[in-house]
């Protein structure tokens, strides 16, 4: 997901208030109402906010108001070491509030909306949160300068405090809050450079992780509120049905039921004291449901018009060249179709959402990834302005992408609004699994030439499947283009001579489709270094010989490939049915390679042995936290892989829970090492590369152990024994 | 009314003998740390222990429990192994989104009671029922092995 060439709304907005200010981002951002002359906030109790982002209380409390939400990701921590480096206070000394609701002044500039997404929230912040802490740190000196009569320059701050070197004299944060309200905004401040950092590029102890191991962080689903009732529901299985029939009598006699509650043909929930007794009288309802529609279809029926819709040409993204001559006339030609399947979120947490919805006002209680649109979502159901809605923003138990939709927001607020107490409404699993707007099936066409010697001469792809830029952010669109959907098959690493890449929308009957973690990158990225790999094969080269050949102008993808051979062992033997597999990519801004180590059983079992990824995402805010995102966005890539794929019966998803829709487990794990390469340039995602890297480096190396090709997921299904 | 004896206190409760303990804990007594996560035991996000065993909570019939003591996320450190896994999750920066965390601990100060230094084979049999959709799991493992030698 890449938005950010885009003229949005917002980022028009964005860009013009920072003309408006001067050059300054942060003055850009600066809260409505404010005294224009000096431009900073004291609250009636004195609180200092010089921005939309750091607010300082007069008893030195700093709250850093995150423009990005915690997903487990570790963004509170990160947010908050950027601010806290200019700001010289320690980590421990910052409280992470989310946001409210407020695109003017949380957008991510990158992403056009107040979201958390696409691997960019550093890049976002890298500059903007760093300018939020120095403001405020010259701020805050300055008046203590003031209040001392001496100059700034002979001040200095360490952990919220100011001290003025020569006298010795102390003042805190709080001591000045007041006072720094009054002193002018600077037009400019001077960022440390990378020498000077003290937070950043250290292994700092995540802020969120103490209450994550006592069991006393709140999550969504943790909501507590003064009279609510919990309530579960069951929605239409098949998009475009209908509810035939219920038995509300036989529900509500269920112990602890208090109420049915319907939401036109979309959904119907019961509510009671407790989960329990809701789950227990949704049993009782039973209701039954029409397929509508789309009640014929099947996963079979959708393949095959997907089939029938790559045949034709598509936008094209990229024609550089002339590919389909160059192929032509090729010495060797090769083709193939590659094949992703529909794929389920699935995050630890179902789906939820607690509301008190009155009449003149609500107010939510959701982990979501775009509070804005939640926010709306509630506004729109219940008829009340956006301001009328209190969105209070809760730790997500993981999302991949699932909360930056808002259908469980909406359908939780068509029922709420019916009954007047607050009410929990939380999706079963198996709810949750069977109304995601799933990962897009893609269906790819790809055919290259090699010349005499093997060389790449010439390479095709058409993409078709489902854009989700289309519905979710449709200013993104270019022309019929979906730029996330050839993320990664129009700008590989490689120096090609001739490429040609197309994409061919096709919205899949009755399936809902959403962002899923590692987006266009993911796709792409498994059908380029798939098809890369058969190229090698029939070039009669090394694997990795081959990616470097076509790397020579692109070195930073030649290191991280070269340090993860290294790293791997590459070439070194490898016991019998054992084998590596490559993968190289340049996504969300960083540099990856994977390379993955396998064993297959003689009955065709996939044991993953090892992995070992390299990264060069520039300058990093926390290197931990970038380990630690490879190795789960990679188990995340290599489960989906091995086991996952959504399949249809009569317009209905088929699976139900973890016992159909498997996710990796610590037994089934691989051994893990990532090796970062560290530099000064820009910062670059890397949430989402981890789980971009996982397919294709797996499908090769189950290539290079049995010698059977794997053009589509999962693969524990498609390999055959032997 | 039922008597259930969780983490050291006493409640009584007036729900039905069927509902799983899970409920009870998250929705009649507050006790938030234990979680929801698939409702059929193939998870393990509802961990706790019953008489230190780990056991899971969503299809544990809160009837059948007894004098039985429950211990929780909200508790576990209260308990030798239970405080050690807490650290080492701490120290080896295991957590990611952290909703399976719960249920994860409450595996582990389980596993390290009855088998002090487990071999990555005890570790395996007795962690492959926690799903972690973070994919923590190279940290889980050292963690526990931290712990181990604590």
């Amino acid at each position: 997901m890449r938005i950010n060439e885009l003229e949005a709304p917002s980022r028009r907005f964005l860009l013009k208030a920072s003309v408006l200010a001067g050059g300054g981002l942060l003055l850009g951002l600066r809260l409505p109402g404010l005294a224009r002359a000096q431009g900073a906030a004291a609250d009636a109790g004195g609180s200092f906010m010089p921005n939309a982002f750091v607010q300082i209380d007069t008893a030195g409390k700093i709250t850093l108001i995150a423009p990005h939400t915690e997903v487990g990701q570790g963004i509170d921590t990160a947010q908050a070491m950027l601010v806290g480096e200019e700001l010289e206070v320690g980590l421990d000394q910052i409280h992470v509030q989310p946001a409210p609701p407020d695109i003017k002044k949380y957008v991510d500039p990158n992403l056009g909306d107040q979201a958390t997404g696409g691997s960019t929230s550093i890049r976002s912040d890298w500059t903007r949160l760093r300018q939020a802490g120095a403001t405020a740190r010259v701020m805050l000196v300055g008046a203590a300068a003031k209040q001392w009569g001496v100059d700034p320059a002979t001040c200095h701050v360490e952990r919220g405090v100011i001290h003025h070197d020569e006298s010795g004299r102390t003042l805190g944060f709080g001591d000045v809050a007041s006072a720094a309200a009054g002193e002018p905004i600077p037009t400019e401040v001077k960022l440390k450079e990378q020498s000077e950092f003290k937070l950043l590029g250290t292994n700092a102890k995540r802020i969120d992780t103490p209450s994550k191991v006592d069991g006393t962080a709140v999550f969504g689903i943790d909501a507590k509120v003064p009279d609510m009732k919990f309530g579960t529901l069951a929605l239409v299985p098949t998009k475009g049905g209908r509810l035939v029939r219920m038995d509300e009598a036989a529900a509500r006699k269920v112990p602890g039921v208090r109420d049915v509650i319907r939401a036109g043909d979309e959904a119907v929930a019961v509510i009671g004291d407790h989960m329990w007794a809701a789950k227990q009288g949704l049993e009782a309802l039973a209701p039954v449901w029409d397929g509508g529609a789309n009640g014929a279809v099947t996963l079979t029926s959708l393949v095959a018009a997907m089939d029938k819709a790559s045949q034709k040409q598509g936008v094209v993204a990229k024609d550089e060249g002339g590919a389909a001559s160059a192929i032509d006339k090729a010495a060797t030609k090769l083709s193939a179709i590659y094949e992703l399947p529909f794929l389920s979120h699935s995050p630890m947490e179902p789906l939820n959402c607690t509301l008190h919805i009155q009449p003149d006002k609500a107010e939510i209680w959701v982990g979501t990834q775009v509070p804005v649109r939640a926010q709306k979502a509630v506004a729109d159901a219940a008829g009340l302005a956006p301001e009328a809605v209190t969105v209070n923003n809760l730790y997500m138990g993981g999302a991949f992408g699932r909360r930056l939709d808002v259908d469980s927001v909406e359908v939780a607020a068509k029922i709420a609004k019916q009954v007047s107490y607050p009410v929990k409404l939380v999706w079963t699993r198996e709810e949750d699994l069977r109304h995601d707007y799933y990962r897009p099936y893609y269906y790819d066409r790809v055919s290259a030439g090699l010349d005499g010697d093997g060389k790449l001469v010439g390479w095709t792809h058409r993409v078709t499947g489902s854009s989700v830029m289309a519905r979710w952010a449709p200013p993104g669109m270019k022309g019929g283009l979906d730029p996330d959907a050839v993320e990664g098959a129009a700008d590989t690493p490689y120096e090609v001579p001739a490429t040609f890449v197309d994409y061919v929308r096709h919205e899949s009957d009755g399936m809902n489709t959403g962002w899923w973690r590692g987006v266009g990158p993911t796709h792409n990225v498994f059908v380029t270094e798939s098809f890369m790999d058969e190229l090698a094969v029939a070039a009669k080269q090394d694997a990795v010989a081959y990616r470097r050949s076509m790397l020579g102008k692109n070195p930073r993808a030649l290191a991280v490939l070269n340090l993860a051979a290294e790293k791997s062992g590459w070439g070194s033997p490898l016991p019998p049915r054992c084998g590596r597999g490559v993968s190289v990519q340049f996504a969300f801004g960083s540099y990856v390679s994977c390379v993955m180590e396998v064993e297959v059983s003689p009955k065709g079992e996939i044991l993953l042995r090892k992995a070992t990824v390299a990264i060069d995402c520039g300058l990093t805010v926390n290197p931990d936290t970038v380990v630690a995102q490879i190795e789960g966005g990679l188990i995340l890539g290599l489960s989906t892989a091995m086991y996952n794929e959504i399949t249809l019966t009569g317009g209905a998803v088929d699976q139900s829970n973890f016992h159909d829709y498997r996710a990796m487990r610590i037994n089934e794990a691989p051994k893990i090492s990532v090796h970062q390469i560290r530099n000064s340039e820009a910062p670059g995602g890397v949430g989402e590369t981890g789980t971009a890297a996982a397919a294709p480096a797996l499908g090769n190396a189950i290539f290079a152990a049995t010698g059977q090709r794997l053009r589509k997921m999962p693969f524990a299904s498609g390999l055959r024994g032997a | 009314m039922i008597s259930l004896h969780i983490n050291g206190q006493t409640h009584q409760v007036d729900v039905p003998e069927d509902m799983p303990l899970l409920w009870v804990l998250r929705d009649v007594l507050g006790l938030t740390g234990t979680k929801f996560g698939c409702g059929i035991a193939q998870c393990g996000a509802c961990t706790v222990h019953v008489e230190g065993e780990a056991v899971r909570s969503c299809l544990y019939p809160v009837g059948a429990l007894g004098e039985k003591p429950v211990t929780t996320i909200e508790a576990v450190g209260r308990t030798p192994a239970g405080a050690k896994v807490q650290k080492a999750w701490l120290e080896n920066e295991v957590v990611q989104c952290g909703y399976c965390q719960s249920g994860q601990i409450m595996s582990a100060a389980a596993l390290l009671t009855q088998t002090p230094k487990p071999t990555d084979a005890d570790i395996d049999a007795a962690m492959s029922g926690n799903i972690c959709r973070c994919g923590t799991y190279v940290r889980i493992r050292d963690a526990i092995h931290s712990a181990a030698e604590a």
